[in-house]
């Protein structure tokens, strides 16, 4: 069974609609239980980072998503949560990614919201794609770059596009908006 | 790169597909979802879909078609038409809407902005304007296009993106249905007052109109439906042709 985790408001049903569309069966849940005997956790999320650490916090799952095992896919909000702070309410977040999520500056159109490729890639998730590859962003804050970093995208500035550690996989776009490639993608998490 | 959006959109009324000219004159243009597959699977960058009766009683079959469509396409959708509250707002994304678009509700109470944006985050609030040329300004218009405000379209603009507005979807009612192009100098105008992304809609009739949107305008999306619906530019010669002039497009 794959736990697809349920904390905030926003459309979390897109993420079961995909994996349902690619023959998986998922549950959407908050049950630390559930969620820790789970083959694999998806942690998706939108919205605002203090409120949804917030919310996290309050049913006890920062603790269960960082002392999880088996593969974690963080989707957008999920990614920047996993990282070390957010400057979105200056929030400290999981700290799995040692990472620090900024606000796009300067003058251009903020969120960064379409679809965009690749940089550099060098991910397990994205087997068989290559930079040229388009997937779907909608986003105002981003994951700087690091060591953690697997893949680059560039809006503004270059920027974590998938973050990977250990049994920890993100993404900074949506898969299960991103059509063929976003399937992919996913297909590859689950593979796993 | 970003690249640039091509978005069909199906204004639905029971359930079906429909199409008018300069909001007036409705002719059926096929199922929705059949359609929404079809655009998904031509390379469609978005979709939107706008409820144009959107009674109570028919709130009940738009739920179940957004349910429907989420369930078929994978590539993000805003529904839109007579949104009138948060609660509304719940239920079309719990039913798998990526984003809403409001209109004449917001012009009415501004603050229906904010209250959406703080709860499910602005990149998910797309507001609608409606504009026409009166001779010296570009005003809003509610309600379909049928009532006028008093509203300067620029400063709606700027004032609903203060008030939470993630991205401005914006109809020019003089080029809407003419298929003589979309009304450079407006968008140009909208994308200046704001910094969020800005969608030109109204007068799209053939390749050349969104060369020119795109390189003559910082609009980040085109969108048209009587064009894709009757097939008459199809999204793959599009963008085919878009990609020859250089625009960054999937």
């Amino acid at each position: 069974m794959i736990a697809i985790i349920n904390y905030n408001a926003g459309n979390i049903r897109s993420v079961q609609n995909a994996l349902t569309r690619l023959g998986y069966e998922s549950v959407l849940t908050d049950d630390p239980a559930t969620i820790r005997a789970a083959e694999k956790v998806i942690f998706p999320g939108v919205g605002e980072a203090k409120s949804a650490m917030q919310q996290l916090k309050a049913k006890g799952l920062d603790q269960v998503v960082k002392s999880l095992t088996q593969p974690v896919l963080g989707i957008c909000l999920g990614l920047q949560l996993m990282c070390e702070s957010s400057e979105e309410g200056h929030v400290d977040c999981l700290g799995i990614f040692p990472h620090k999520v900024l606000r796009f500056r300067g003058e251009a159109i903020v969120p960064h919201m379409g679809w965009n490729n690749f940089e550099s890639l060098n991910s397990a998730l994205c087997e068989g794609l290559d930079i040229t590859a388009n997937v779907y962003y909608v986003h105002s804050y981003y994951a700087e770059l690091g060591a953690q970093t697997s893949a680059v995208c560039h809006y503004i500035t270059p920027f974590s596009a998938i973050l990977e550690k250990a049994n920890f996989y993100a993404t900074q776009f949506h898969p299960e908006k991103s059509a063929d490639i976003g399937n992919l993608i996913l297909k590859n998490f689950l593979a796993l | 790169m970003l690249k640039k959006r091509i978005i069909p959109c199906l204004d639905i009324r029971n359930g079906r597909t429909v199409k008018g000219v300069n909001f007036e004159g409705i002719r059926d243009a096929g199922d929705p979802v059949e359609l929404a597959k079809k655009y998904a699977a031509e390379g469609a960058d978005e979709l939107v879909f706008l409820d144009i009766t959107a009674t109570v009683e028919n709130r009940t079959t738009l739920l179940e078609l957004v349910e429907r469509i989420a369930a078929e396409i994978d590539i993000p959708f805003t529904v839109g038409g007579g949104i009138q509250s948060v609660e509304e707002v719940r239920r079309l994304i719990w039913a798998g809407a990526d984003k809403v678009s409001v209109n004449s509700a917001a012009v009415r109470r501004p603050e229906l902005l904010s209250e959406i944006a703080s709860e499910f985050g602005s990149q998910c609030l797309v507001l609608a304007i409606d504009t026409q040329f009166n001779g010296n300004d570009w005003k809003v218009f509610v309600k379909g296009g049928r009532e006028e405000t008093s509203l300067q379209t620029a400063d709606w603009a700027r004032y609903a993106v203060e008030l939470g507005a993630g991205e401005i979807l914006l109809t020019s009612m003089n080029h809407d249905g003419t298929k003589n192009g979309f009304a450079l100098e407006i968008t140009q105008a909208i994308c200046e007052a704001v910094q969020v992304p800005v969608i030109a809609s109204g007068g799209a009739g053939k390749a050349e109109d969104f060369a020119s949107l795109f390189t003559q305008t910082k609009a980040t999306a085109g969108l048209a439906a009587s064009i894709f619906h009757y097939n008459e530019l199809p999204i793959p010669s599009l963008k085919k042709y878009l990609n020859t002039q250089n625009i960054p497009i999937r």
